[in-house]
């Protein structure tokens, strides 16, 4: 969009936004420095430097064994949810049934319930079923919630796809499989790879349904980090939270760079 | 089928298996949602069934609309109603105040620019919730950074209590809650044509006026839809009022938890769940049928 009006003119805009920019940008930048204080408490800046709160989150069975945890839910989550999701996602944009609107409005309602009323009507049904502080549990749960973003991805992938080419295959000979996995799934790739992505990042991100649901031996990662900052203020989280931003920032910004240099010169 | 009006002697006795073959296809995509129909229905109709349910038990055991009724009536939860319709409105007017000039500007700026401010605004959608709010206590507390460039500038002779109570909850969610404004917003403002402003200004509108009469009302989907998205998120909001608030910001979802894990009284617990479900589905509907009425008159 271009607007009539000199740029000079929207200074104070400009400025304002930079404001908000620093606002949004600031805080996750200032936990960076604090990860590396000598000291027990908050203070900024710290009054020494030392990396005992790296080592005390590799050195603590706590934190690791939470990351395992973690690591390895969200990974199960991704596969069941991203293979679960994509199937839906396609039968409902090659089938024609009665029930697919319901269908997909179920599928895609998580999304609308507040993660709390999830979390306690879980921490409920689960206890019943001895599936608490399992994690069967925590993946069940994390899948529920991450199924939305696989369907709206895939769908949205589908709709720019001409299932003529699928169809073409099948009238050459291939099953629906073969036609699905060998002409269809390769076209769909990238949004393939960003509901996996993104139902990796939300279930490893997820706090409100692993407070309620998980524990003990199954204490996420981010289970634990909600009771430390809630009961003391440990350091240790400032060393989690700057790998956990090292980890996050990295895809977008490589993404930024290389579509940038991938772009012809103008 | 029209091949067969077309060819009824050659293709007619195919049309059963047609039809035969077609209703097998279905069945078979029917049977591909499953998996995932099983798991969302399970999973979220049990539990949200069964709360349902809970919430009509009385304290006897017995059938009755008490919880309900003491959700009206009962001083403390009408306080908790009000805190958290105040901080839901509080927070979603400074997220319209902060985002619209950001979306805005990402509208208007050149495309290299406006992808490092889209960058800016993803980097903390990217970060997790946890490590923000953790550095908004670094930020905010009595020896924290805000307090100490204060108190350095001389603005304050006494720290400021900035967290654990509501001042530090609502700048711990306006934080989590702008990109969720500003993305959808800045979807709609790109999509609109700059020419219709110009043509206002030709016709002799000011910029106050041509915004205020042209583009603003063009950007009402995106806003209306922005706007109730943040507000219906931060009614059932949990993990930063309960560590910023420091105990002492009552919001139902905060009052949710308390019933379930400091006494066992699910049925309270229950009402408050249902009554925040038909809150957050009466909102988004509402929304829904804005933006669409919105997109009809435009």
């Amino acid at each position: 969009m271009e607007s009539h009006i000199p740029h000079r003119n929207r200074l104070w805009l400009y400025a304002l936004t930079a404001l908000v920019l620093i606002f949004l940008v600031l805080p996750t930048l200032v936990v960076i420095p604090m990860s590396f204080t000598s000291a027990n408490s908050l203070a900024f800046p710290p009054p020494g430097w030392s990396l005992r709160w790296y080592e005390n989150f590799f050195g603590q069975e706590k934190w690791l064994s939470a990351t395992w945890v973690s690591l390895r839910m969200a990974f199960a989550t991704m596969v069941i949810s991203t293979a679960i999701g994509t199937a839906a996602a396609y039968a409902l944009h090659v089938g024609r049934f009665a029930g697919q609107n319901p269908i997909r409005g179920v599928l895609i309602a998580p999304l609308m319930i507040p993660a709390i009323l999830l979390a306690i009507g879980l921490f409920f049904v689960f206890a019943r079923l001895g599936l608490l502080n399992t994690l069967t549990g925590l993946v069940l749960a994390n899948t529920l919630v991450t199924l939305p973003f696989v369907i709206i991805t895939m769908s949205a992938g589908l709709k720019s796809y001409d299932m003529a080419q699928e169809m073409v295959a099948r009238s050459l000979g291939a099953n629906r499989l073969t036609a699905f996995l060998t002409v269809t799934l390769p076209q769909l790739k990238l949004s393939l790879a960003a509901s996996a992505l993104l139902s990796f990042i939300i279930a490893f991100d997820e706090v409100v349904l692993s407070v309620f649901i998980s524990g003990g031996d199954t204490a996420t990662l981010t289970k634990v980090m909600f009771t430390t900052l809630r009961d003391d203020v440990d350091p240790t989280i400032a060393a989690v939270s700057t790998l956990l931003i090292l980890i996050a920032t990295l895809p977008p910004v490589l993404v930024q760079i290389l579509s940038h240099s991938k772009e012809p010169k103008a | 089928m029209s091949a067969r009006a077309l060819a009824p002697g050659l293709l007619g006795d195919n049309s059963a298996d047609l039809a035969q073959e077609r209703r097998r296809e279905n069945r078979m995509m029917l049977a591909l949602t499953l998996p995932a129909l099983i798991v969302a229905g399970v999973l979220m109709l049990v539990p949200v069934g069964w709360l349902f349910s809970l919430s009509f038990v009385g304290a006897d055991g017995g059938l009755s609309v008490e919880n309900y009724s003491r959700i009206w009536t009962d001083g403390a939860y009408v306080a908790i109603f009000v805190t958290t319709f105040k901080i839901a409105l509080l927070v979603t007017a400074l997220c319209v105040g902060l985002g619209y000039p950001v979306a805005y500007v990402m509208a208007i700026l050149p495309e290299r620019w406006s992808r490092l401010v889209m960058l800016l605004v993803l980097v903390p959608f990217w970060t997790s919730l946890l490590v923000r709010t953790y550095a908004w206590l670094v930020l905010l507390q009595r020896r924290g950074v805000v307090n100490t460039l204060l108190q350095d500038l001389g603005l304050i002779s006494k720290p400021l209590m900035l967290v654990n109570n509501m001042t530090g909850t609502v700048i711990g969610m306006v934080h989590v809650m702008l990109p969720f404004l500003i993305l959808p917003l800045f979807a709609s403002l790109r999509s609109i044509d700059c020419n219709l402003t110009r043509a206002a200004a030709n016709l002799g509108a000011g910029p106050t006026r041509a915004f205020f009469t042209v583009f603003l009302p063009l950007t009402m989907p995106g806003l209306v839809a922005g706007t109730m998205m943040v507000f219906v998120m931060c009614l059932g909001f949990y993990i930063t009022p309960a560590l910023l608030g420091g105990g002492k910001v009552n919001m139902i979802a905060q009052r949710i938890e308390q019933s379930v894990s400091l006494f066992p009284t699910w049925g309270p617990a229950a009402a408050l769940a249902v009554v925040l479900l038909v809150l957050t589905a009466g909102f988004l509907g509402a929304s829904w049928l804005i933006v669409r009425r919105l997109k009809v008159e435009v």
